[in-house]
């Protein structure tokens, strides 16, 4: 690993989030409606005020102005006004950010500190019954999409026996041990409903990744040298088997920051999912392309992270 | 009933001959609703007495917080630039308006003292302008007096051309002078029968000048009050967040007695329709869930669990079907649908008369839309004094085959009728949505009985109610034979809706697309009487007009309506709000209460 591999890898990002940033923008203005469309249908609202509100916004300007005006600001560190609430792109994003990153960020953890435990465990033993089950679990999240799970568990906590509250709160009132206990019942949910659909591909991934290192020869020589079944577990196979594992999951990070869009519409969560489906919903370019742009550069970032976590975790790859 | 009548009984009323109930009680059995009639009395000059809303709190305060969930959340808090309900919802807990709708048509009083009349001396005889008298000693939250010279600054800001307000079309073409501290006069250009809308329900909320003064113009979207508003409402403003959150806490210093009954109120915005409902009716998690489009099916199950109760409101929503009277197929001066092309078969009266024999609407009702809308004749529905009794709708194949015979459209070897090489062939489009497309369903499955093909087209709504100019798919353009959707006067008064039937508001690609008459019918006597009725200051008169614009569009089909559509909303039992199809839910949420 090298510094110049590092300075390269930046450079290439340059000309990708510009291609990313003007794909979505064409497609954006390519796209039909206006934040005004609803507007339209109302007789009592003239056609010059829509026009004139639409001049207000730049909307009636030419597509490669419109993304050249936006690009420079970026460059500038402005984001730019919502067209619907006129907000600061900036703060709405970080209203939204520390919901996101409370909710996602613990059902990525739960799915992973679940996740690599159990996938090692059923690797140990391949077929035993635990593995079984795990392999059952894992299909079952793997399979099934968070408006499925996420409605059913609905259905059976609030609905049926009324333990939990299914419209998540970002304003719980009370202190203390009751404040924190209304928010630990109303994450519950989103949050299992989250880890089980993360968690699931990471059992079955850990899983193979560590039948694939404990076949090996040098584990077999480990064992022949009369170390202990833990030892050469954690030392000789753990240790080489998750080196992908890390990838894989610094990989998933961006998506902590981006939100669940289905989950958090189904809970009402007011994350950054919910925040990009609303303006989706009203055309609102700023926010959509803040968000998306955000989003595209942690891409970039960690998957870099991820390669370079990768040449430092396992030498016999070269970063050039 | 007619005009003679109605007047002989009005005037019986007005020399105290007969009794307000009687005439109330007698005007219910031509089926003139209460409401109506009693707006009659009043239009008539007869003081209005609407009934009064039992609000059974004896002290302000102490109900807690009330949670309300509006699936679509709002996105600013300025009425000015409410671009949808969810927006001016917002904005109601705060701001109000002189006067609001109740669910009858009744101005109700908010900031005004009283509501002006002939009588009373508000109304001008000739109807070029309104006298409002504004209620004193109310107080703006950050404890400034509202005075007349705010009624005057939103009309100054709203109809200034370089602050775009949603709301200039109501600000237009009048003048709001300030006549003292707590009067202001509105003159209108011409006489104007419907005088009730500058400064009144959802266009009329009021925003105070001593904090939006310097943002008049080009700069009020960049006002800090956009997202913090400060208003005379029964709350006062706590928190916002776009497209999620608002709440407020209760204004102690509000103008009404004993009012408001909740110490706080939440919205809470995002997530879908059906689980709004459930977290009403089945949780209860919620009181109150907003504009429910959800199946009635659905609905009703979850009102089962008992926590909860739906509400219908009537407002004037009609689900109906267009037909285009010119054609879609062929292309002149660069556009289809052009008013140079007449619609080959769609012209002939025959045809229409058999589309309108066609339509199950029975069927629908029954199976798609359940009580949430009611089969109607009629364009125009509500308020009830509008409702023509002159029309009348049925399902008949077998008739309209026998017209479509009668015409001269026969059958060829495929079973579609044709006349002179045109075939009744035809595409119906409308927006993706449920029950849209089993409503097609049924109309094409009674049509292809009668020997007329129907091509079925589902579009994006985002796209169907776009104005995109680019986009040949949009409703305004109809580049189809047939098309569906809901629309509705915003007012208590069709008029300004009924434009959607005036010749030169042709909607053609030398207006953009933005003419409102998106059938293109051409008629001089429907222009005629529009225009008549737009300056008939006799309400009298002028109720039967409107009448006669709804019976022309109905026996011309022109379209062909299908139902009068409820707007739905759940709260949970113990909870009394007060709702109307005029106005935003929230209009007068300083009445709500929780029943003990």
């Amino acid at each position: 690993m090298s510094r110049a591999y590092l300075f390269r890898r930046t450079l290439i990002a340059i000309p990708s989030l510009l291609g990313i940033s003007a794909i979505i923008f064409s497609i954006l203005a390519a796209a039909p409606g206006d934040p005004f469309g609803q507007l339209v249908t109302n007789p009592n609202v003239p056609p010059a005020v829509i026009a004139q509100l639409r001049a207000s916004l730049g909307l009636n300007q030419p597509i490669y102005l419109r993304y050249f005006h936006w690009l420079i600001a970026m460059l500038h560190g402005q984001w730019g006004f919502s067209f619907t609430s006129r907000m600061d792109v900036a703060t709405l994003i970080m209203q939204r950010l520390p919901v996101t990153l409370a909710v996602l960020g613990s059902a990525e953890v739960i799915a992973v500190l679940i996740a690599v435990p159990v996938g090692i465990l059923a690797a140990v033993k391949p077929y035993s019954l635990f593995d079984q089950i795990a392999n059952t679990f894992a299909y079952v999240g793997f399979a099934l999409p968070t408006f499925f799970t996420g409605i059913l568990a609905i259905l059976l906590f609030s609905v049926r026996l009324h333990w939990l509250p299914f419209v998540f709160q970002d304003h719980v009132s009370g202190t203390g041990w009751v404040w924190i206990w209304k928010e630990v019942k109303q994450s519950i949910m989103p949050i299992m409903v989250l880890a089980l659909f993360q968690g699931a591909p990471l059992v079955r991934f850990v899983r193979s990744s560590m039948l694939d290192v404990i076949r090996l020869d040098y584990v077999t020589t480990a064992r022949a040298k009369g170390i202990g079944k833990r030892r050469v577990l954690m030392r000789h196979v753990v240790r080489n088997g998750l080196i992908p594992v890390v990838t894989l999951v610094a990989l998933q990070l961006p998506g902590v920051f981006g939100g669940a869009i289905v989950t958090e519409q189904i809970f009402r969560v007011p994350g950054m999912g919910s925040l990009l489906i609303s303006a989706l919903l009203e055309n609102d370019t700023p926010v959509i392309m803040a968000i998306t742009f955000v989003f595209a550069i942690l891409v970039i970032v960690f998957n870099l992270i991820a390669d370079l976590l990768y040449g430092w975790l396992d030498p016999r790859i070269n970063l050039r | 009933m007619e005009e003679t009548d109605l007047r002989r009984l009005i005037n019986n009323v007005k020399r105290g001959r007969l009794s307000r109930r009687g005439f109330v009680k007698r005007m219910a059995a031509v089926g003139i609703a209460a409401p109506i009639a009693n707006q009659l009395l009043s239009l008539s000059g007869v003081a209005m007495a609407a009934t009064p809303f039992d609000y059974k709190p004896t002290k302000r305060g102490g109900g807690g917080t009330l949670k309300v969930l509006w699936w679509q959340a709002p996105t600013l808090l300025n009425p000015h630039f409410a671009t949808g309900t969810k927006d001016q919802d917002g904005s109601r807990i705060f701001y109000q308006p002189l006067a609001g709708w109740d669910a009858d048509g009744n101005l109700i009083p908010q900031l005004a003292a009283e509501i002006p009349s002939l009588e009373n001396g508000g109304v001008a005889k000739d109807g070029t302008s309104v006298t409002w008298k504004l209620k004193k000693g109310v107080k703006w939250h950050d404890g400034q007096p509202f005075t007349a010279d705010d009624v005057v600054f939103n009309w100054a800001y709203a109809s200034n051309p370089a602050t775009a307000a949603v709301t200039s079309g109501s600000y237009t073409y009048n003048k709001a002078i300030k006549v003292d501290d707590y009067t202001v006069r509105v003159e209108f250009n011409k006489p104007t029968p419907f005088w009730a809308d500058p400064f009144v329900g959802t266009n009329g909320m009021l925003i105070p000048k001593h904090i939006f003064e310097p943002f008049i113009g080009a700069k009020a979207h960049s006002a800090p009050a956009n997202l913090k508003p400060v208003g005379t409402g029964p709350f006062k403003f706590k928190s916002f967040r776009p497209s999620e959150y608002v709440s407020g806490v209760i204004n102690t210093d509000y103008y009404e007695p004993n009012k408001p009954y909740f110490d706080a109120i939440e919205m809470k915005g995002g997530g879908d329709a059906t689980s709004a409902a459930r977290a009403v009716l089945e949780t209860a998690e919620y009181d109150y869930a907003w504009n429910l489009q959800v199946e009635w099916t659905v609905l009703k199950q979850l009102e089962k669990a008992g926590k909860g109760v739906i509400e219908l409101i009537s407002s004037a929503n009609v689900e109906h079907i267009q037909l285009n009277n010119t054609d879609p197929n062929k292309v002149v001066d660069g556009q289809r649908s052009s008013l140079k092309a007449p619609h080959p078969t769609l012209t002939d009266p025959a045809v229409r008369q058999a589309l309108s024999l066609l339509i199950d609407k029975d069927s629908v009702q029954k199976y798609i839309y359940g009580p949430e809308a009611v089969a109607t004749p009629n364009y125009v529905n509500a308020p009830p004094r509008y409702y023509s009794k002159n029309t009348h709708w049925e399902f008949n194949i077998a008739k309209a085959n026998e017209i479509l015979d009668k015409a001269g459209y026969k059958k060829g070897s495929d079973g579609i009728r044709a006349k002179n090489g045109n075939k009744l062939k035809y595409v119906f489009q409308t927006s993706i949505n449920g029950p849209r497309q089993k409503n097609q369903e049924i109309v094409k499955q009674a049509c292809a009985k009668a020997g007329i093909d129907i091509v079925i087209k589902a579009i994006p709504a985002s796209v169907f109610f776009s104005s995109d100019v680019g986009n040949p798919d949009t409703y305004p353009k109809f580049y189809a034979d047939l098309q569906m959707y809901t629309t509705g006067s915003n007012y208590p008064d069709p008029w300004q809706w009924m434009q959607s039937f005036v010749s030169t508001q042709a909607s053609q690609k030398s207006n953009n697309w933005e003419g409102r008459n998106i059938t293109r019918w051409q008629s001089p006597a429907y222009d005629k009487l529009y225009a008549e009725a737009g300056n008939e200051m006799d309400p009298v008169k002028r109720t039967a007009m409107l009448i006669k614009l709804n019976d022309m569009v109905v026996d011309n089909v022109v379209v062909i309506p299908e139902l009068h559509r409820m707007n739905v909303s759940a709260q949970v039992k113990n909870l009394v709000t007060r709702l109307s199809g005029w106005e935003d839910d929230m209009w007068d949420v300083a009445s709500w209460y929780r029943n003990a």
